[in-house]
């Protein structure tokens, strides 16, 4: 009897980890087809864009592709791909999801530009952009709960920093004051999170709910009292510039969306880079994620945990402060109530789908700043579907990939308890 | 009173202690004294520190501190005049002026004229018609609390759930025994759904109901701004509902301009029905023990998925209540930016009040009069109604923080051990 169950059950899995994926490819394909295939007429063409205005890089002539073939052919690419999970069975689920989507994505792109013309490389380099401050909101996630420190506050104290960078680069006439102000001011509200939540043991999630209603209070409450009264001396603080990198600004699609940005993306594609280092390759690295995994295990060993666990969070809230500089001083030069609209808490989701890891963080920041920017350019295409509900985007994409994944992804073992010294 | 206690014990399941020291000796009084302690002393402190954030940004006595050595009094009393000047107005708006209500109540019995009466009483009304949606909103909180579960999704739930019961009522045409019962259902059932979501997320896929009742909030925004500049706009310009008919609305008790409406009396019913489900049924028991160990728990037989899901739906159902009762009663339309600042809110209301209805009720309460007054501190004493959100921020910081008041007022520490609220992502 038992080997009967246990048959059925691996039966059952079986159905469920094989075959049922490979259908469901297979029916977004038949998706796409009704969706954007049948909606399409022969001979209708789409222009995509490769150039964008006002760039160094060499131009190159627009792309224009056949709309029916080329959503067919996607098409077929795609319950290809879910044939060959139901028949084989795909190694990677994380390619297979990953080729399907681009598939889906792309059709729905072509759909929207038939007979018509659309910036492609336009829109990738606004994706970049916009994903910046989920990145950087990410990063701050990631090295904070790499020392099991959850930091729900990163909106509250992008908010605060957003503030108090352009109050200070409008005061000082000076964009680089503001940034500091911006970096200082997030290091502090961490710092008090920080004390709030390793010394008083508070829960982490409830300080971090009280910094956000704090924060979401005290930049209205200024920008009600004094910005909107004085706003050439408090909140006009002008923009970084746009920096191109010499040589690089020339390269055609590559040179318009990697090298053609300000100070503030820039410095986030180091952080990346160096947080990864950081954290894989040095010691104190690995001092921090053995804090974040195994504390007692490290306290042992002559690691401070508390002091590890401060010195991460204030690091992060620096970065949160970065990440609060860019709505003012990289985008805009001016704050306007509540101007994060949830980025803290789309780059949580990021920090979740990229595993805590930076480069996985910031590639799952690109694709969420992906949505917002399509969102964006489909109002401008005059799609059907209602600008408002194209807005859902983001934050539809973020808990469809919060449900997928999160299942799969292990945070920190430590992630959200205070540490006890015995 | 000790006997009382003896024979609640007694008949507790023996599965699961709360984690709670011997009770018996202390009177009820002193119990309720001493978990009323550190939360009234939590707000006072708030209200402190508010104060001194309305000091130190006022304009007025930022100039009368240029001018400290021609006028030094007048700079040392600015910092009193100005929290005076804060306070007083909010008390104003809160509760009402005292001499008007006594002329009001002289005139009463002298010509039968009861307009300057109902002046008088105003603020207070309107304080208990702004608390009666954090009624609601904070026992959703509170109910999700007490699984073990984090919803912020109550402004998402609030406003789908005024949407909803908006819709029934101006679509239908019914007597109002039908419809008003049929609106607050639709209101209660909207956020129900909204709030199954992520709790169907969480317990199938783990997915932390934070993240995605934050994302829920947003979606439902976006989702509102659509219908209320297309499907359900009223004729005209403005992104608002048509106003829903009279057979929908909640009865007021007094006349025009007082709102105050029944829908008091029906947060208060159903807080005590919300009290009766958690601490006298079996379900509510299941959900108690599943937020205080949820292995313990498991290993008792419940079900932690239905369990989860169940509360959500219950929480988001609460909320979808508040935006009805808000809708039915007050409004009586819905536009953008209808539940704005109610999600935040509550959470800090179901942290003050313990995640226990009664403490709800009178946490609810005491926001409904914070916020009754600021709007009048705001036109009164110009200070932006915002500074309410920072005294909520400290509020929650230093009830969450016990230790923090204990340390500034000396306090000896607490017997009880502290509830676990939350748990990391995911597990």
């Amino acid at each position: 009897m038992t080997t009967e169950i246990t048959e059925q059950n691996s039966k059952n899995s079986f159905i469920r980890t094989r075959i049922l994926p490979g259908l469901i490819l297979i029916a977004i394909g038949l998706l796409i087809l009704l969706l954007f295939g049948m909606d399409t007429q022969p001979g209708q063409q789409a222009t995509f864009g490769m150039n964008v205005m006002r760039s160094q890089a060499i131009q190159i002539p627009d792309l224009t592709l056949p709309v029916q073939p080329a959503i067919y052919g996607l098409i077929v690419v795609t319950v290809f791909m879910g044939a060959w999970q139901v028949a084989r069975g795909v190694r990677s689920t994380g390619v297979l999801i990953g080729v399907v989507a681009f598939c889906f994505v792309v059709a729905f792109l072509i759909w929207a530009t038939r007979e018509k013309s659309f910036n492609l490389v336009g829109m990738l380099s606004s994706s970049l952009v916009r994903a910046t401050p989920i990145a950087l909101a990410a990063l701050c996630g990631v090295i904070s709960e790499r020392a099991a420190v959850v930091n729900i506050a990163i909106e509250g104290i992008m908010l605060i920093t957003a503030e108090t960078g352009v109050i200070a680069g409008t005061l000082s006439h000076n964009l680089y004051v503001g940034l500091l102000a911006a970096l200082l001011s997030g290091a502090l509200i961490a710092g008090i999170h920080a004390v709030l939540v390793i010394k008083y043991k508070v829960d982490q999630i409830v300080s971090g709910v009280a910094i956000n209603i704090f924060g979401a209070g005290i930049t209205s409450f200024i920008s009600s009292r004094f910005l909107e009264k004085n706003v050439d001396m408090l909140n006009n603080s002008g923009t970084f510039p746009v920096i191109p990198i010499p040589l690089m600004a020339k390269i055609p699609i590559l040179g318009p969306i990697f090298f053609e940005n300000n100070l503030i993306v820039y410095l986030t594609i180091l952080l990346v880079i160096g947080l990864h280092v950081l954290l894989f390759y040095t010691p104190w690295g690995l001092r921090t994620r053995a804090v974040g995994e195994h504390p007692r295990a490290a306290d042992t060993l002559g690691i401070d945990v508390f002091m590890m666990r401060y010195v991460n969070v204030i690091i992060g809230g620096a970065i949160a402060g970065l990440g609060g500089a860019y709505f003012t001083l990289g985008s805009v030069g001016r704050f306007d109530e509540i101007m994060t609209a949830g980025k803290g808490f789309i780059g949580l989701a990021a920090m979740i789908f990229g595993k805590w890891n930076p480069f996985g963080a910031f590639t799952s920041s690109l694709i969420f700043g992906f949505a917002d920017s399509l969102q964006v350019k489909m109002q401008i295409l005059k799609v059907p579907i209602p600008s408002q509900i194209l807005g859902m985007a983001p934050y539809l994409v973020t808990m469809i990939v919060l449900a997928g994944l999160v299942g799969r992804a292990l945070p920190p073992a430590a992630d959200g308890t205070p540490y006890e010294k015995q | 009173m000790k006997s009382k206690a003896v024979k609640t014990e007694a008949t507790q399941k023996p599965v699961l202690q709360e984690a709670q020291p011997e009770q018996g000796k202390r009177s009820i009084w002193k119990q309720a004294g001493q978990g009323l302690l550190i939360p009234a002393l939590a707000v006072f402190t708030g209200l402190v520190f508010g104060a001194i954030i309305i000091v130190i940004t006022d304009p007025h006595l930022l100039s009368a501190y240029k001018n400290f050595f021609s006028d030094p009094l007048t700079a040392l009393a600015s910092p009193f005049v100005a929290v005076f000047n804060a306070y007083g107005s909010l008390f104003l708006g809160s509760f009402g002026n005292p001499v008007t209500l006594v002329e009001g109540i002289r005139a009463y019995f002298a010509t039968g004229e009861s307009t300057l009466l109902l002046k008088a009483i105003y603020p207070f009304t309107e304080s208990l018609t702004t608390a009666t949606p954090y009624i609601f909103a904070g026992l959703a909180v509170a109910l999700g609390f007490r699984c073990g579960l984090f919803n912020i999704g109550a402004e998402g739930q609030f406003f789908i759930g005024a949407l909803c019961s908006a819709f029934v009522g101006y679509a239908f045409q019914m007597p109002w025994y039908i419809h008003l019962p049929l609106a607050l259902l639709a209101g209660a059932l909207g956020g129900a759904i909204w709030g199954a979501i992520p709790g169907y997320l969480k317990a199938v896929t783990g997915a932390h109901e934070v993240v995605n009742t934050i994302m829920m909030n947003w979606i439902a925004f976006r989702l509102s701004d659509w219908l209320l500049t297309g499907p359900m706009k009223a004729s005209g310009y403005r992104p608002v509902t048509p106003v829903i008919q009279d057979s929908a609305f909640l009865p007021r008790l007094f006349p025009d301009p007082l709102r105050f409406n029944i829908g008091f009396f029906l947060a208060l019913a159903v807080a005590v029905l919300v009290w009766w489900f958690l601490f006298k049924t079996t379900l509510g028991f299941e959900i108690r023990a599943v937020g205080t160990n949820p292995d313990a728990a498991r290993y008792a037989g419940m079900s932690i998925v239905r369990n989860f899901v169940l509360v959500m739906v219950l929480s988001g159902a609460l909320a979808g209540l508040a935006g009805a009762s808000q809708v039915l009663g007050v409004d009586h339309w819905v536009g953008q930016g209808f539940s704005a600042g109610y999600g935040f809110d509550s959470i800090a209301l179901a942290l003050l009040g313990k995640s226990h209805p009664l403490g709800v009720v009178v946490a609810a309460l005491l926001f409904g009069f914070l916020r009754g007054g600021a709007t009048r501190m705001q036109s009164m004493a110009g200070i932006p109604i915002d500074i309410i959100s920072v005294i909520q921020g400290f509020v929650i910081i230093f009830v969450a923080a016990p230790a923090f008041i204990r340390a500034i007022y000396r306090l000896r520490a607490a017997r009880a051990e502290e509830t676990v609220l939350t748990r990391g992502w995911g597990k």
